[in-house]
C-alpha cells in the first residue's frame, strides 16, 4: 500500500496524439489529403502571390491591350482577358482576396458569436433569452440574402461585403457555442470551479470556451469555404470587390459575357473557387471525424 | 408534546464552524414543488469531522451545496439559521458567495476525473484559484501549490503541476483535488462522497490522507457519504439523514454501538458482513416516499415495524437520548431485548471494520 501510495502511475497508453491520428486518417482518406494540399497551396498563393504571379501588375490595373483575349498558351496558361491581362496571374493574386475575406469573416464571426453564445449558454435565463432572440432575428434570413441586403444598404465594395458577411455569419457561432456551453456547464469541472469560487467570467472564458474549440474549428473550416463562395457570389452580382481587383467571383462575373467564345475568362477563376471550397469542406469533414471519437474505427 | 426535552442537537459542540437550523430546500419545477430537505439541524464543530449519511436522494448533497450557495436557481432555501464562521450565509450577495467559496469553505466531489478542466494543466488550474482569491502569482504561487501537493502525499509535485488531468490516475486526481480545495486553507471542507468513485485501496489512502490533513491543518469536515464503513473510519460524529430530515445524530462510536432510530438500525443491519455467510442480505423493506417533504408525521413510518399511531400524526422532533439525538417517537421506549440483539449484530460489524483497516 505504501509503495503504490508513493508511486506515480506510468503514463497510461493514451490514444495517439492528434497529429498522428490526422496523419493516419489522411493515408486512408485520400480526398482529405488532396483537400489539405489544395489548402496549403491556396495559403501559399495568398501569402506569396505577388511574387509568384508572372504578371503581378495585372491585379492593380496594368493592362496590355495588344495581347487581349488570347486563348491559353505556354505564355499565358489560362489565357488573357479583354484588357490583355494574364488570367493565370489574376487567379493567383485572387487567392489573397479569397483567403483574406474568408478568414476575416469567420474570425470576426467567431470573435463576436462565440463569447455571446458561451455567455448565453452558461448564464441561461433572461440573458440567454435576449441573446438568442437577437440571433434568431438574424437567422430568420438566409445568410446570403441578408448579406446582400446589408451591402445594398451600405454600398458595394469588398469592405462592406466583408462586414455584411460577418453580420450574417456570427449568429451561427452563437448557436454552436451556446449549445456547447449548455452541456459543458453541467460538467463536474465547472461545478468544481464554481465551488472554488472562480469568477463567472473566468469560468466562461477558461473553462467553457476552450472546451468548445473542437466543434468550432470544424465549423470554421467548413465555413471558410462557404464564405469564399458567398463572397464570390456577392462579387458576381456586383456587390463585392470592385474592378480591377482580381477577385475570383468578380472575374467569373466579368467573363460571363464572353463565356461562349472566350471560355477561359470565367472557367479558371470558377475552378479556383470550386477547388478551394471543396478543399475546405473535405478537411472540415476530416476534422469532424477526428474530433468525434464515435466515428473512429 | 414533549417540548421541554427537545433541544437543538449538538449544542454541546464547542465553537461551531457551521451551524444550520431548520434548513428547508425546495425545488420548483413547472407545476410542481419538491421538498429535498425539510428542516435539517446540523452543527460542525471546530476540527470536527461530521459524517452525513443517508441513501441517495435523502438530501445530503443539496445540504452540502447549500453551504456553498451552489444550488441551482430553481432551489428555494430557507433556514432559521445558516451560519458559517459567524457569518450569516442567508444574507450573502453573489460576490460574497464567490469570495467565500474556496477560502472559508471548499468542496471535494465524487468524480475526481471530471473535476479538472481537461484542457489545462493541474498547475494552471490551481494558479487560477490563488490568483483569484489571494492575488498570489508566479513563483510564490508555484511554491504554495508545491507545498500543498506535497502535503497531499504527491511524491513529484512539479510533475503533477505540469500534468493534464488525463495523465493522472483517479487516486492522484482526487489527491490533487484535495490539494486544490485546501489551497487557500479553508476552515470547512465539504467532502461529497470523495471515495465512492475510487477502488478500495485508493479510497483507503484518500481517507487516511483526509484524516492526516485534518489533524495537521485543523479544518473541519462535513463528510457526506452513504458508506457506513467510511463513516466509522473517519467521522467523530454522525448525522443520519432520511427523506430530508436528520433522524439521528450521535458520536460515531455510540451510533454504531447502540443505534436508536429504527432507520439507523436498518442501515447498520444492511451492511454486508463476511461472517454472515448464509441467507439473504438484510434490507429495509419499502422505499422513500416520493415527496417526503409533504409527508405529515414521520417519513419513515411506512417502512418502520415499530410505527405507532402517533407517527402518522405528529412529526418527531430530535430529542436527547443517551449520548445522541434521535427523531423518533418510539426509540428508547421499547423492550431492552431488541437493543441487545442489535448490539450483538453490531459487534460483528465492528469486527469487520477492524478486519478492513
Amino acid at each position: 500500500m505504501a509503495a503504490s501510495f508513493n508511486q506515480l502511475p506510468a503514463n497510461v497508453s493514451e490514444r495517439p496524439g492528434f497529429v498522428l491520428r490526422a496523419g493516419r486518417a489522411m493515408r486512408r482518406d485520400v480526398l482529405a489529403l488532396f483537400g489539405l494540399l489544395i489548402i496549403v497551396l491556396v495559403l501559399l498563393l495568398a501569402v506569396f502571390g505577388p511574387w509568384l504571379a508572372p504578371e503581378p501588375g495585372t491585379g492593380a490595373g496594368v493592362v496590355d491591350v495588344s495581347a487581349r483575349m488570347q486563348p491559353p498558351s505556354a505564355a499565358h496558361p489560362f489565357g488573357t482577358d479583354w484588357l490583355g491581362r494574364d488570367v493565370f496571374s489574376r487567379v493567383i493574386l485572387g487567392a489573397r482576396i479569397a483567403i483574406q475575406v474568408s478568414f476575416v469573416v469567420v474570425g470576426l464571426a467567431i470573435l463576436v458569436g462565440v463569447p455571446l453564445g458561451a455567455i448565453a449558454g452558461y448564464r441561461r435565463g433572461r440573458i440567454d433569452g435576449l441573446i438568442m432572440r437577437i440571433t434568431d432575428l438574424f437567422l430568420a434570413f438566409p445568410p446570403l440574402l441578408l448579406a446582400m441586403a446589408i451591402v445594398a444598404a451600405l454600398g458595394p465594395g469588398l469592405q462592406n461585403a466583408t462586414l455584411a458577411l460577418v453580420i450574417s455569419w456570427w449568429p451561427w457561432y452563437t448557436r454552436i457555442a451556446r449549445g456547447l456551453a449548455v452541456s459543458l456547464r453541467e460538467w463536474p469541472f465547472v461545478d468544481a470551479a464554481r465551488a472554488m469560487g472562480i469568477r463567472e467570467s473566468t469560468i466562461i472564458f477558461r473553462h467553457i470556451v476552450p472546451n468548445s474549440v473542437g466543434p468550432i474549428v470544424v465549423q470554421a473550416t467548413i465555413d471558410i469555404g462557404t464564405v469564399i463562395l458567398a463572397a464570390g457570389g456577392l462579387a458576381f452580382i456586383g456587390l463585392g470587390a470592385r474592378p480591377p481587383a482580381p477577385d475570383w467571383g468578380l472575374m467569373v462575373a466579368e467573363g460571363r459575357q464572353y463565356i461562349l467564345d472566350q471560355w477561359w475568362l470565367s472557367t479558371f477563376p470558377g475552378l479556383a473557387i470550386f477547388f478551394t471550397v471543396l478543399a475546405f469542406n473535405l478537411v472540415g469533414d476530416l476534422l469532424l471525424r477526428l474530433l468525434d471519437p464515435r466515428q473512429e474505427d | 408534546m414533549a417540548v421541554p426535552q427537545t433541544r437543538p442537537p449538538g449544542t454541546d459542540v464547542p465553537e461551531p464552524v457551521l451551524r444550520i437550523r431548520d434548513l428547508w430546500i425546495r425545488f420548483r419545477t413547472p407545476g410542481r414543488r419538491t421538498t429535498a430537505v425539510s428542516g435539517i439541524d446540523l452543527e460542525v464543530g471546530r476540527g470536527e469531522i461530521l459524517g452525513v449519511v443517508g441513501e441517495t436522494g435523502c438530501g445530503k448533497t443539496v445540504t452540502g451545496l447549500s453551504v456553498l450557495g451552489l444550488l441551482p436557481e430553481t432551489a428555494e432555501v430557507t433556514a432559521a439559521e445558516l451560519n458559517l464562521l459567524g457569518r450569516d450565509l442567508r444574507a450573502l450577495s453573489d460576490d460574497d458567495w464567490r469570495r467565500l467559496r474556496g477560502t472559508d469553505v471548499a468542496m471535494v466531489f465524487q468524480n475526481p476525473s471530471g473535476s479538472f478542466n481537461p484542457v489545462f494543466t493541474i498547475g494552471a488550474q490551481m494558479r487560477d484559484v490563488l490568483r483569484q482569491h489571494e492575488r498570489v502569482k508566479g513563483a510564490a504561487a508555484d511554491a504554495r501549490i508545491r507545498e500543498v501537493l506535497t502535503a497531499c502525499a504527491m511524491p513529484d509535485p512539479d510533475r503533477v503541476m505540469r500534468s493534464y488531468p488525463h495523465q493522472l490516475s483517479g487516486g492522484m486526481l482526487q489527491r490533487a483535488m484535495l490539494g486544490l480545495a485546501l489551497l487557500c486553507r479553508p476552515r470547512l471542507l465539504i467532502a461529497d462522497e470523495p471515495t465512492t468513485a475510487l477502488d478500495v485501496t485508493i479510497a483507503a489512502q484518500i481517507l487516511e490522507l483526509i484524516l492526516r490533513l485534518q489533524r495537521e491543518m485543523g479544518f473541519s469536515v462535513l463528510f457526506i457519504t452513504h458508506d457506513l464503513g467510511v463513516v466509522r473510519r473517519v467521522c467523530g460524529r454522525v448525522a443520519v439523514l432520511y427523506a430530508g430530515r436528520v433522524v439521528e445524530t450521535a458520536p460515531t462510536r455510540e451510533l454504531f454501538r447502540a443505534p436508536q432510530h429504527p432507520y439507523t438500525r436498518g442501515l447498520i443491519a444492511a451492511v454486508p458482513r463476511t461472517q454472515r455467510v448464509a441467507g439473504a442480505l438484510a434490507t429495509i423493506p419499502g422505499s422513500v416516499p416520493p415527496d417526503p417533504g409533504a409527508v405529515e408525521g414521520c417519513a419513515f413510518r411506512d417502512r418502520c415495524e415499530l410505527a405507532i399511531e402517533r407517527c402518522a400524526r405528529e412529526r418527531p422532533e430530535l430529542r436527547l437520548l443517551g449520548s445522541g439525538w434521535v427523531a423518533c417517537h418510539v426509540a428508547g421506549e421499547q423492550a431492552a431485548g431488541q437493543t441487545d440483539g442489535d448490539g450483538q449484530a453490531d459487534g460483528q460489524g465492528q469486527a469487520d471494520g477492524d478486519g478492513r483497516t
